[in-house]
């Protein structure tokens, strides 16, 4: 149990387990699937249940009043024609990116830890994402033409999309992504779905299981089966995790404005999103392993090893800060050294330290082994990233924008009531598919946990 | 539902010709709760901004009733027997614009305009390039007047005691009470009118004084040329009026005039003005003005030496310079704060240009300092070089002020038994010692012809609604005295009548039209031979005599004036001694001046959306007035922008939000008059405050004695340029003129272009036939907005309202940018126009994923609004900002007259959409048709863009620059052309010609204000 874990020594690393002693086949199946089939649902399910539901209610009203009215109801103004749409959009999708990273990349590489958390964090990859789906459709003036506008389909006119843009380019990738995801992240499923039907004791659950297992039975032909799809899902998603960020960074660095016009866009975005990423995972898990006794299952070594990568990601993006202001400095255009320290002295130079505050000096706590240890303190820090990362493109977007070339047409930004109840209309949207999640699916994978228990590696699907 | 009044309902139906289409009784009572019922009912109800404020703001500005529809006339067949177009007729092609010539009175003169009319129906006001008033070039009153003869909220029917009545009811009514003065030959009548500049009108109400010799006609405006007169009088012993000629300056000195956006021949004088800096085709002399100012105005902002001193102190600037010159007392040459360089540059530059300078004094400054502008003119040899006099442009000159005050004390007394008031509106804007509104309660019948049932009509028992004038015949003389014959472009939307017709009607004719009074005083001139002028016969302007009053009457409508109708100039006396210098006011004394509004004038206009919402030339401040003062000033006052001011005069307070304007002298606030309005309509009642309580007549253009006190409070200001510096940027890059001879190209030398190989693609598009470009001369723009209000007028720009303002939403196509540079107490300051500069690499479009902004053929950034998703992303991209996203639904898609003045070749745009700057490419098409059916390449000058069709100084040039013999392909081969950010590689097509300005040269900076960049900084 972490906290015991934290009073005494801690052990080295490698000697702590992936699944905690004492567990067998038995326990792990019971465990893990009696969460969704027998337990209670515990109390503070229909808490937060509640809360995201309340907040999806407040998304809703704030979609017909947008529809209704116009996009004037948010803060958008010329100069900065973007805000919290932009902002929120890239910040979900950037929360996306490490289901996809655990389940894929992480799978290619044989990192068995990440069996423990892959189902969770690819869950909150589609919720992320479904979350962010909404911005770029809503942020436009006539969402009812964008709609399908955006899309290359044949017509009379001989009218196609502009493929030069990067936002056509956002199409494909942010819905290849989504696609993807969603496949694996079903494939990865069926095993267990067809375990939950197995176990289901009432009528109702167990129809559904059984359709949505499609038939699996566990016969070896079926485990070949799906052990070739699911690496040729995994190869597939590797490189969306890479090409998805940069994509959206390049709507930043395509243009010409000074602040987003940036050749390190692109990987300083990946590894914001994998660390924005990583940080929402330990933001959903630490609370969730607490809730459902899930401490066997999620050890201390999970959370060491989601800290550490945090801090490695931690550094690329600040490593990125760095960059993007020398090379302004070093470039000597007056326009590129005017938005860095406009960024850094001018109106939002508070959006500017807190980002170095959260994104920059917070995580440097992670060295401290007993932080990493400690799921309160990492909890807290996930949280300030997770802040950290909505300000990073707070900054990137609202300062570049707000002052650029020609002083007459500078600005300011700030965010109306509309914005800020569609951007935790969006949080409602992700917590309430994520407890829906969480109650009718198991959220850790219960054929892959069976494999790290011992004598689970030959036989993976049986009672 | 209320109880409705069914006897009153039908009288109204009677009495309204038409077919007039109503749902319910509810509806034709026209009660609050059915206005209220369709306000909500409507689809704009579904656009209200989510703020109660901005949400009453809206439906002022767009709100619509449908019980306005019936109301239209030019949706309404006349009661006469009409022709239906089997034949179409010869003028008349459907979708062709035709162009009439007529004149706007305004101000104590007519402004010459052409109007576009759309199949019968105004829609847009130009420029009549060949009145010798004007050569050209429009303002902001005269672009924005086509608002007003469509403005939803002008006054409808004749009004007796607030009920609708008729104009027949109304005229035997008048007989009554004319026949009653008749008899006491007009004892008790007194006619309140504006500035008259009809001939024909003054001359009906001369022959109704005559026939009516104790009646009294009194003329009064708000913003009089009082002084002018008094100081014309005070120097040379009678009313004369002091014509420019800025075409004949080297050296000019402006005592606080604003000669290049005020006064009756702004329009002109800008032009010569601007004509003898302009540095193109070989020109390189530039002539000098010195600016002696109270607070920064257009004309300043052009200066080359701008001197800021209090209103009070400019009598001073101007004796110390006259005592220079070699008049007056030569004890004054010194004035506190003046540097004595300065002083000794204007006094040497002035003495050396003898004939060739010019003095001006401002309308604003006291007689004194127009009897010294006219004692130093005719001390340098000016008169009759640069300086002419003629008679006023104005029918009967006369001392307004003292002729209101008159007429306020026989008001008073019970002398006045009716009291006709026509256009004026002196219970909003007469000083408030003369407590004109309790006064008028001394009178027996009072009557009020009016566009508006404004203040003055709440008070008057009768209201008569007023024609516009595109609704009437008239005429009207020009400052120079050229006289235009105003014909209508449109029959009167609403039952309108005429001044002239209501004139004939005191005089007991009130079936005359003002078509047969025009015309028959036209006949009698012109058989007369008495000319329009002083003297001579009425000729074509080759001088050759008319064949008939009928040709004399068809040349003069198609021209716009009536030719050889220019006052000549007259001698006048030499220039008394000068006059006795007031007292100097103590050098730390505040002072609160005023000024008439530079977009709502004396009020008038209040009710204008595009002015309201038209940034100030200098302050750059929309919907509302502020008291300007410079931020050291502010700072001895313990106030900072948006704190609330508490000024008092005579016991009378308002308070004012306080901006702090760079360039405003020390110790003196400035604050506009025409704000405040209560009753001007639904878009200018109560916007800003009404400072009319604190101008007693004693105290009209400077208050003699006030307090200024911080009130507590703040309020919210609406500025459309939040940034004035430059930030040692090039955007705007200036010389000095001594600079420029010696580097012509010193504009490049101070950015960086890149050349046309700068490129990826090998096979660049070749703009083969036309390639459409701008140039745009700093040198020239004086930032009158005239621009600003043409683009929205020709291009259904909307209004948005200031809450959408104060969120940085403003539509406005075309702007001008202000930047300062140097210190912020007396900075330099430039304009830039910025629109949209249809680059040839535009950034905007190839970001737009649906392709909704594309390159034309010829060059122009197109923008399908069709295809237009709003996702803003061209805006992100566009390095000038100049887009504009229509976040709401801005355009009022509901009102029914408003339909009317909206050009119908340019789209209505929609909520969500981008718009921008075109080319005006509905021009560009017109001119194609046409040469196309004529076989011929379109020529140069053929298509003319609204911006610059309005500039008074043609600072923009429109053309086809693969025509080398094209204007602005000639322009575009000065040295002084740059183009804004042209490092970036977008290659725009709107290409600037650098500022230059004349220092003298002992006071010339060692460096030109634009030298102070880094020359080369690129950004790639």
């Amino acid at each position: 149990m972490a906290t015991e874990v934290t009073r005494q020594r801690i052990p080295p690393t490698d000697e702590i387990p992936i699944v905690a002693p004492g567990q067998s086949l038995k326990t792990v199946t019971e465990k893990i699937a009696d969460i969704v089939l027998r337990l209670k649902t515990p109390l503070s399910w229909f808490f937060g249940f509640t809360v995201g539901f309340l907040l999806l209610q407040g998304l809703l009203v704030a979609i017909m009043m947008l529809l209704f009215k116009g996009i004037g109801v948010w803060g958008v103004n010329m100069p900065v024609g973007w805000g919290f749409d932009i902002i929120n959009f890239v910040w979900w999708i950037g929360i996306g990116h490490a289901g996809t990273l655990i389940s894929a990349i992480l799978f290619l590489f044989r990192q068995q830890w990440r069996m423990s958390i892959n189902r969770a964090a690819e869950a909150m990859t589609l919720f992320a994402v479904a979350c962010a789906l909404l911005y770029p459709f809503f942020h436009t003036g006539r969402p009812w033409l964008a709609l399908y506008w955006l899309l290359p389909y044949p017509n009379a006119m001989g009218m196609w999309p502009q493929f030069r843009s990067p936002l056509i380019w956002d199409v494909f990738a942010v819905s290849t992504y989504g696609t993807v995801s969603a496949l694996f992240w079903f494939t990865g499923l069926i095993p267990d779905l067809a375990t939950l039907r197995d176990r289901a004791t009432k009528r109702v659950p167990k129809f559904i299981y059984g359709v949505l297992s499609f038939g699996w039975r566990g016969s070896a032909i079926h485990w070949r089966r799906y052990e070739i799809a699911y690496m040729l899902l995994a190869g597939l998603s590797t490189p969306l995790v890479l090409s998805v960020h940069t994509v959206v960074s390049f709507d930043f660095a395509v243009s010409l404005l000074p602040g987003w016009h940036a050749t390190i866009f692109p990987p300083y975005f990946v590894a914001g999103a994998i660390f924005s990423g990583f940080a929402m995972v330990l933001t959903l898990l630490i609370p969730l392993r607490a809730i459902y006794g899930l401490q066997s299952y999620i050890t201390a070594r999970h959370l060491d090893v989601m800290a550490k990568v945090m801090l490695a990601t931690g550094w690329i993006v600040f490593y990125g800060y760095l960059m993007e202001a020398f090379v302004a400095w070093y470039s000597g255009v007056q326009y590129e050294r005017f938005v860095i320290w406009n960024r850094m002295t001018g109106p939002y130079w508070w959006a500017f330290w807190a980002l170095i505050l959260c994104n920059g000096l917070v995580p440097q706590l992670l060295w401290i082994r007993k932080v990493r240890y400690t799921p309160v303190i990492l909890f807290a820090i996930s949280i300030v990233v997770n802040i950290g990362m909505w300000l990073e493109r707070y900054v990137i977007i609202v300062t570049s924008l707000h002052r650029d070339f020609l002083p007459s047409s500078w600005g300011m930004y700030s965010g109306t009531m509309w914005d800020w109840s569609f951007y935790l209309g969006t949080i409602g949207l992700f917590l309430t598919l994520f407890y829906l999640f969480i109650r009718v699916l198991p959220m850790i994978s219960i054929f892959e946990m069976r494999t790290l228990v011992p004598g689970g590696q030959a036989k993976a699907h049986s009672e | 539902m209320r109880d409705i009044d069914l006897a009153r309902l039908r009288a109204r139906l009677e009495q309204e010709s038409g077919q007039r289409w109503w749902r319910g009784l509810d509806e034709l009572a026209d009660t609050p709760e059915f206005r209220d019922m369709l306000h909500r009912e409507f689809p704009e109800a579904a656009t209200e901004f989510d703020d109660p404020k901005g949400r009453r703001d809206f439906l002022k500005l767009m709100g619509a009733s449908l019980a306005l529809a019936g109301a239209t006339a030019c949706t309404r067949q006349p009661p006469e027997k009409i022709v239906p177009y089997v034949r179409q007729p010869e003028e008349i092609v459907p979708g062709k614009p035709l162009f009439f010539a007529t004149a706007m009175p305004f101000a104590g003169a007519a402004t010459p305009v052409l109007v576009e009319s759309h199949m019968g129906r105004p829609t847009k006001i130009e420029a009549n390039p060949d009145h010798p008033a004007t050569r050209g070039g429009t303002d902001v009153f005269s672009q924005a007047s086509v608002l007003q003869l469509y403005d939803p909220d002008r006054s409808k029917a004749v009004k007796h005691l607030d009920a609708i009545s008729t104009w027949g009811d109304f005229t035997t009514r008048l007989a009554g009470a004319m026949n009653a003065q008749r008899a006491l030959q007009g004892a008790g009548l007194r006619i309140l009118t504006e500035t008259v500049v009809s001939p024909t009108l003054a001359a009906q109400l001369q022959a109704l004084l005559e026939s009516m010799p104790q009646a009294k006609w009194v003329q009064w405006e708000p913003v009089s040329r009082d002084h002018v007169r008094a100081g014309a009088k005070l120097a040379l012993g009678e009313y004369v009026e002091p014509q420019y000629r800025f075409d004949q300056a080297d050296v000019v000195l402006s005592l606080d005039a604003d000669f290049l956006t005020e006064g009756p021949g702004r329009l002109r004088y800008a032009r010569d003005f601007i004509a003898k800096r302009r540095l193109t085709a070989g020109q390189t002399a530039m002539n000098r003005l010195y600016v002696v100012e109270s607070t920064p105005s257009p004309t300043g902002v052009k200066a080359d030496h701008r001197i800021r001193v209090r209103a009070g102190d400019v009598e001073h600037v101007a004796r110390a310079v006259a005592a220079g010159a070699g008049i007056g007392d030569a004890a004054a040459a010194t004035v506190p704060g003046l540097d004595p360089a300065v002083l000794k540059a204007v006094v040497a530059d002035l003495t050396s240009h003898r004939g060739r300078s010019l003095v001006v004094a401002g309308e604003t400054q006291p007689p004194a300092v127009h009897a010294l502008a006219h004692a130093l003119n005719q001390a340098l040899g000016n008169v009759g070089t640069t300086v002419v006099y003629t008679p006023t442009p104005e029918a009967v000159p006369s001392e307004q002020l003292a002729a209101l005050t008159e007429l306020a004390g026989e008001m008073e007394a019970g002398k006045v038994d009716v009291l006709v008031i026509m256009s004026a509106n002196p219970v909003y804007a007469a000083p408030p010692d003369l407590r004109f509104a309790d006064r008028m309660n001394k009178v027996g019948l009072r009557i009020h012809v009016g566009l508006y049932e404004d203040e003055t009509a709440e008070l008057c028992h009768w209201h008569i609604p007023e024609t516009h004038y595109l609704e009437t015949w008239s005429d009207a003389r020009a400052f120079d005295g050229t006289a235009t014959i105003c014909q209508p472009l449109v029959a009167p939307l609403y039952d309108n009548v005429s001044p002239h017709q209501f004139v004939s009607a005191l005089a007991g004719r009130s079936d005359r039209t003002a078509h047969d009074l025009v015309r028959e005083f036209w006949t009698e001139r012109f058989a007369g031979g008495g000319g329009a002028g002083q003297g001579g016969a009425l000729a074509r302007a080759d001088g050759t005599a008319f064949g008939s009053f009928d040709d004399f009457w068809r040349q003069a409508l198609h021209d716009g004036f009536v030719a050889g109708s220019a006052f000549p100039a007259r001698t006048v006396a030499a220039a008394a001694s000068l006059p006795p210098a007031s007292e100097p006011a103590p050098a730390d004394a505040l002072e609160l001046a005023f000024r008439p509004d530079p977009n709502l004038w004396d009020g008038r206009f209040a009710n204008l959306g595009w002015l309201q919402e038209l940034p100030r030339p200098v302050t750059k401040i929309v919907w509302d007035n502020v008291v300007v003062m410079s931020p050291s000033t502010a700072a001895s006052l313990g106030v900072a922008n948006e704190d609330l001011l508490a000024l008092t005069v005579s016991g009378q307070t308002v308070s004012l939000p306080v901006w702090t304007l760079p360039g405003q002298p020390d110790r003196t606030l400035m604050v506009t008059i025409g704000h405040g309005r209560r009753r001007a309509g639904r878009v200018g009642n109560g916007v800003g405050v009404d400072v009319t309580p604190i101008r007693p007549s004693q105290g009209l253009w400077r208050a003699a004695g006030f307090e200024a006190k911080k009130a507590g409070g703040r309020y919210r200001i609406a500025c459309t340029q939040g940034h004035f510096s430059l930030e040692g940027r090039n955007h705007v890059r200036v010389a000095t003129l001594g600079q420029y001879r010696h580097d012509p190209e010193f504009a490049h030398h101070l950015g960086h272009e890149p050349g046309p190989e700068m490129t990826l693609h090998g096979n660049e598009w070749k703009y083969e036939g036309n390639a459409w470009g701008m140039s745009v001369d700093l040198n020239a723009c004086t930032g009158c907005n005239a621009c600003v209000v043409a683009c929205q007028a020709e291009n259904n720009i909307p209004v948005v309202g200031k809450e959408q303002v104060l969120r940085q939403r403003e539509m406005h196509w075309i702007r001008i940018d202000r930047y300062y540079t140097g210190s912020v107490d007396d900075p330099e300051m430039f304009y830039q126009p910025m629109m949209c500069q249809h680059c040839e690499t535009a950034p905007c479009e190839v970001v737009c994923p649906v392709a909704a902004t594309a390159h034309s053929a010829e060059g122009l950034n197109d923008m399908v609004y069709n295809r237009c998703v709003g996702t803003r992303y061209c805006s992100h991209n566009c390095p000038y900002k100049v887009r504009r996203f229509n976040f709401f639904l801005y355009s009022d898609w509901t009102t029914p007259s408003l339909k009317l003045v909206r050009n119908p070749d340019v789209t209505v745009r929609s909520r969500g959409v981008m718009e921008k700057c075109t080319f005006c490419v509905q021009r560009i098409n017109l001119a194609r048709i046409d040469a196309k059916r004529e076989n011929r390449a379109i020529r140069d000058g053929e298509i003319t863009t609204a911006c610059e069709g309005a500039c008074p100084t043609q600072a923009i040039v429109f053309g086809n620059i693969n025509d080398a013999n094209a204007r602005v392909t000639a322009l575009k081969k000065e040295p002084r052309t740059y183009g804004v950010l042209a490092e970036l590689n977008t290659r725009p097509r709107t290409t600037y010609l650098a500022a230059v300005r004349n220092p003298h040269p002992d006071l010339a900076p060692a460096t030109p204000a634009g030298a102070e960049h880094t020359p080369a900084e690129t950004t790639h």
